[in-house]
């Protein structure tokens, strides 16, 4: 049995009707094809699936689509503006804060969304805040100095 | 070339090409690929460890709806395909049993597949694998390498008594036994290399598709050696030639030496394909990944080491018991042995060595080359020894090892196991990593912090490691049992505008070649990296190459690159001289323009030249036309990077909480192409060492089933448990590759281990403590405090 949900995504307003057991991830890969945002353990313990919804950092793979109806969703695709990427994506660019690129888009949602609630994290702060977001190439090195990078305004 | 004021683009720190479309969400892998059709397979996994499958019942999976087919092994069989996963590195009297795609009768551990549901959606094939009923017949198991060997063991091939698959030495052990007999001292430890579960953050995947009619099979996998994987299929798991398999590696996230290797899963969607003419898309969860991705490390070992009174070493004598798990993984028994035993002189001037392996089944995952790949065990060997013989001789642990350092003068340097040091010079490193960790500073800390009775003790552990990476002269791999050359291969394709596009054999999964491949063609020809494509990562692009792993995709795949845009300009250089009317030996070329020697107004560049010779309008007597090469390269030697890495832990005397307060790094890769890559390749590696030392292990009960199958239960390493490294280096070009450069790769995860180890045990030494086994969790260092 579908729910018919009602979804801004990147900006765009979506209606599409989902099974109950959609997970968020899914309905974002699968049925709006983007498939920027990564699943990395459907356990939520990865964090590689990690989209903004209503301006917080959620784990998309334990979110169930119908609990995003209504809500605004923002994932990588929609970070950019324009062209123009965001201060936390060209911080990753410039400081090599990505390898593989898995994690990426989920170490970019979840550390811009801290910026938001924190303008300027000690190292300390940054670290506590990935706790949630594995990163098996850099060793985060890097992305600590992203994070740093776009919090001191970008370069 | 010399310098012209112009600012090198080889070893810059420009930032790499692959990132946009990564940070934007474009990069594109394999699970992000849909095909019109695509169905979805799942695997059925045995719950049991080790057990014979009496019956298979797939009709209630197969009557549900929304599946299209359930198969076993039977099915597999009666198509005709070979239906294995192979190995493909042999030794001598190795026992190799039959690893089929899907069990035949028996399960040997957790994880092993006994039939596989295609379904039309993700969901319908999952839930359908959970009513396929196999009726199993439990068997006793067996996961410890030095329990399996036991008589009476539980055995998992009736044709492999005591679970040997091989027994392998290397080294003098007369000659050992006799440096031993005139020692002042000996040292002995056993000492036990923890198993780890690579984690490659994309877990495996495989998108197949069959074209009936052209009887061709594409291939989207996750994969870190498309061509190897195509070959290894064609020949042993669905039997298609090779040139009707194309196999491709989108974006590819992380290995770590865990996509190396060929799974039966990936062959099993292949299989699907060929069987329902649709496209079959597999992909693991996490738990499948934890559970079947090759495991690594897994080594129980007794090491021995003979001194002098003056702490020269005379001998050492290492014997190991290495888990192979289940099945012989593809490339497993090279990783005890001939990526171990061989470096278990690390960076030391050792008389005498003598090293036995026994390669062991166990009912465990199988076990291959995760990301050092038998140098960090050998790494942990020595760099242990080497601290517990200071301890035991009252000498500093950087002393010890200065005094028995391979000379600066000694190279090119032969040790007693089988390798040819080509260049070296480990003081220099050494002091620098001393230096910039302040060593002398740090003990007086150590001492004030002892002498106040503080209960948070200082610890400072270093680790002078060597490695041989940048896999590998083919002749030497030959004769040590690999079935596969080890060169790499570039075809360079020079366009009629000048600007370059590159194949090459050596795929990226994270390390950045598009941008380093693209700086060594750059700064050759002259260019700019935009003028330079690189293609890498499918078979129908590009030319048999042996792709990424044993950090060799700089030194042997850079040089390939190097020697095949080396051509192009060397018949550049015979149309400038045609086109300049000078000799052929007075021509040069630098930064883009061949001139005549001494007559600098007289030039052409690489544009008018590239042009020239596709126009073909006046070539010199007999040229063909055109701007293409292609190079093999092969390489004369292993590289043999080094450095020292210093850990300085903080250990909780209360709780045996471990704290990494600092870690520094002094790294020598050679000559560097991008220094930010170089560095982050180390970050990487470091992190995965401390994992290793300090939290990461995948733990099996004694009925073999994985008690670590999930990221709450096995301890990745998270951003608060680490902090920023300290990284510097030397360079110690590599003599014999064109680019003088050596592999950074594995570096990091082959040096940590051993430097955080060696610090908590200096921290903890004043009480009588000589070895806790990694992974080294408060409780453990607790317990041996008590």
């Amino acid at each position: 049995m579908g729910h018919k949900i009602r979804v801004e995504v990147n900006g765009r307003v979506v209606e599409r009707e989902v099974e109950a057991h959609t997970l968020l991830v899914h309905f974002l890969r699968e049925d709006l094809a983007l498939t920027g945002t990564n699943v990395g353990c459907e356990t939520s313990l990865c964090g590689s699936c990690t989209v903004w919804m209503d301006g917080e950092a959620v784990k998309s793979c334990t979110q169930l689509a119908v609990q995003a109806d209504g809500t605004t969703v923002t994932t990588i695709e929609g970070m950019r503006t324009g062209d123009e990427m965001h201060p936390m994506q060209q911080a990753f660019w410039e400081e090599h804060g990505l390898q593989c690129g898995y994690c990426t888009p989920g170490m970019i949602m979840a550390t811009s969304a801290l910026l938001k609630h924190n303008s300027n994290p000690s190292e300390g702060e940054i670290r506590e805040a990935l706790k949630g977001n594995v990163c098996r190439c850099t060793g985060y090195h890097n992305i600590v100095k992203a994070v740093q990078r776009a919090a001191q305004g970008g370069s | 070339m010399a310098d012209q004021g112009k600012a090198r683009i080889l070893g810059s720190a420009i930032k790499r090409r692959e990132d946009p479309a990564l940070i934007t969400g474009k990069g594109r892998y394999t699970d992000d690929f849909t095909l019109p059709h695509m169905t979805h397979a799942v695997i059925v996994r045995s719950p049991y460890s080790h057990a014979h499958v009496r019956s298979i019942d797939t009709a209630a999976a197969a009557a549900t709806p929304g599946v299209l087919a359930v198969y076993t092994a039977a099915d597999i069989e009666s198509s005709g395909a070979p239906g294995t996963v192979p190995t493909a590195w042999l030794l001598p009297d190795i026992k190799t049993p039959e690893h089929s795609l899907l069990a035949k009768g028996r399960v040997r551990y957790v994880g092993d597949g006994v039939a596989v549901v295609v379904g039309e959606t993700r969901q319908a094939a999952r839930a359908a694998a959970e009513l396929v009923e196999v009726d199993y017949d439990p068997l006793d198991a067996v996961v410890d390498p030095q329990k399996a060997t036991a008589e009476g063991a539980p055995q998992l091939f009736e044709d492999v008594p005591r679970n040997i698959s091989f027994d392998w030495d290397l080294g003098d052990k007369e000659k050992t036994d006799l440096g031993f007999e005139g020692a002042a001292h000996t040292v002995s430890a056993e000492l036990r290399n923890n198993r780890l579960i690579p984690h490659a953050i994309e877990p495996r995947a495989a998108l197949a598709d069959f074209d009936e009619h052209k009887g061709e099979l594409t291939l989207r996998m996750t994969t870190q050696n498309p061509h190897v994987h195509r070959l290894l299929l064609s020949l042993a798991s669905i039997g298609l030639p090779e040139h009707k398999i194309r196999v491709i590696a989108p974006e590819v996230g992380g290995g770590f030496g865990s996509k190396i290797h060929l799974y039966p899963d990936e062959a099993i969607a292949a299989w699907c394909a060929m069987q329902l003419k649709r496209p079959v898309k597999w992909v693991a969860t996490r738990s499948e990944t934890n559970l079947t991705d090759a495991h690594g490390r897994d080594h129980v070992t007794r090491a021995e080491m003979a001194l002098d009174a003056e702490g020269r070493i005379l001998g050492l004598r290492v014997d190991t018991h290495a888990a192979m798990g289940a099945y012989l993984s593809t490339f497993a028994p090279a990783v005890p042995t001939y990526l171990y035993g061989t470096l278990l002189s690390g960076q030391y001037d050792i008389p005498a060595i003598y090293v036995h392996v026994l390669g062991v089944f166990t009912n465990t995952a199988p076990v291959d080359a995760y990301r050092g790949a038998g140098r960090p065990e050998a790494t942990f060997v020595i760099e242990r020894m080497m601290d517990l013989a200071a301890a035991q001789l009252g000498q500093d642990p950087a002393e010890i090892r200065r005094r028995n350092f391979v000379a600066a003068d000694a190279f090119p340097y032969a040790t007693q196991v089988a390798l040819e040091y080509d260049s070296g010079n480990y003081e220099p490193a050494l002091d620098k990593a001393l230096e910039a960790a302040g060593y002398a500073a740090l003990r007086t800390e150590q001492k004030s912090r002892h002498d106040a009775g503080s209960s948070k003790w200082l610890g400072i552990g270093l680790s002078s490691y060597i490695e041989a990476c940048g896999l590998a002269p083919s002749q030497v791999a030959g004769a040590l049992g690999a079935q596969a050359g080890l060169w790499e291969s570039a075809k360079i394709r020079v366009h009629p505008t000048g600007t370059v596009t590159v194949y090459t054999g050596s795929s990226s999964h994270g390390q950045g070649h598009e941008t380093t491949f693209s700086q060594i063609v750059a700064d050759r020809l002259g260019l700019e990296v935009e003028q330079v494509e690189v293609i890498h990562g499918d078979t129908k692009e590009v030319q048999f190459g042996m792709g990424t792993y044993g950090s060799r995709s700089a030194a042997v795949g850079g040089s390939a690159i190097a020697n095949g845009v080396d051509r192009a300009i060397e018949k550049g250089r015979r149309i400038a001289a045609h086109m300049l009317e000078a000799a052929e030996e007075d021509v040069v070329f630098d930064d883009g323009q061949y001139t005549v020697k001494g007559v600098p107004d007289q030039a052409k560049s690489w544009g008018d030249v590239v042009l020239a010779s596709y126009l073909a309008h006046d070539l010199p007597e007999g040229m063909e036309p055109g701007m293409e090469t292609t190079a093999f390269y092969n390489p004369s030697n292993f590289v043999y990077p080094f450095g020292t890495h210093v850990a300085v832990v903080e250990v909780d005397s209360e709780t045996g909480d471990v704290e990494l307060l600092r870690y520094i790094a002094v790294d020598d890769c050679g000559n560097v192409i991008n220094p930010m890559i170089v560095d982050g390749q180390v970050h990487g590696g470091v992190a995965q060492g401390i994992g290793q030392a300090l939290w990461e292990q995948a733990v099996y009960d004694d009925n073999g089933q994985l008690l670590t199958g999930t990221l709450m239960d096995y301890a990745l390493p998270r951003a608060h448990m680490l902090v920023s490294f300290e990284l510097d280096r030397t360079v110690t070009p590599c003599p014999h590759n064109p680019l003088g450069v050596k592999g950074i790769g594995e570096a990091g995860a082959i040096a940590s281990p051993a430097a955080v180890v060696n610090a908590v045990m200096d921290a903890v030494s004043h009480r009588g403590i000589r070895n806790i086994d990694m992974p080294l969790t408060p409780e453990k260092v607790w317990r041996a405090i008590q």
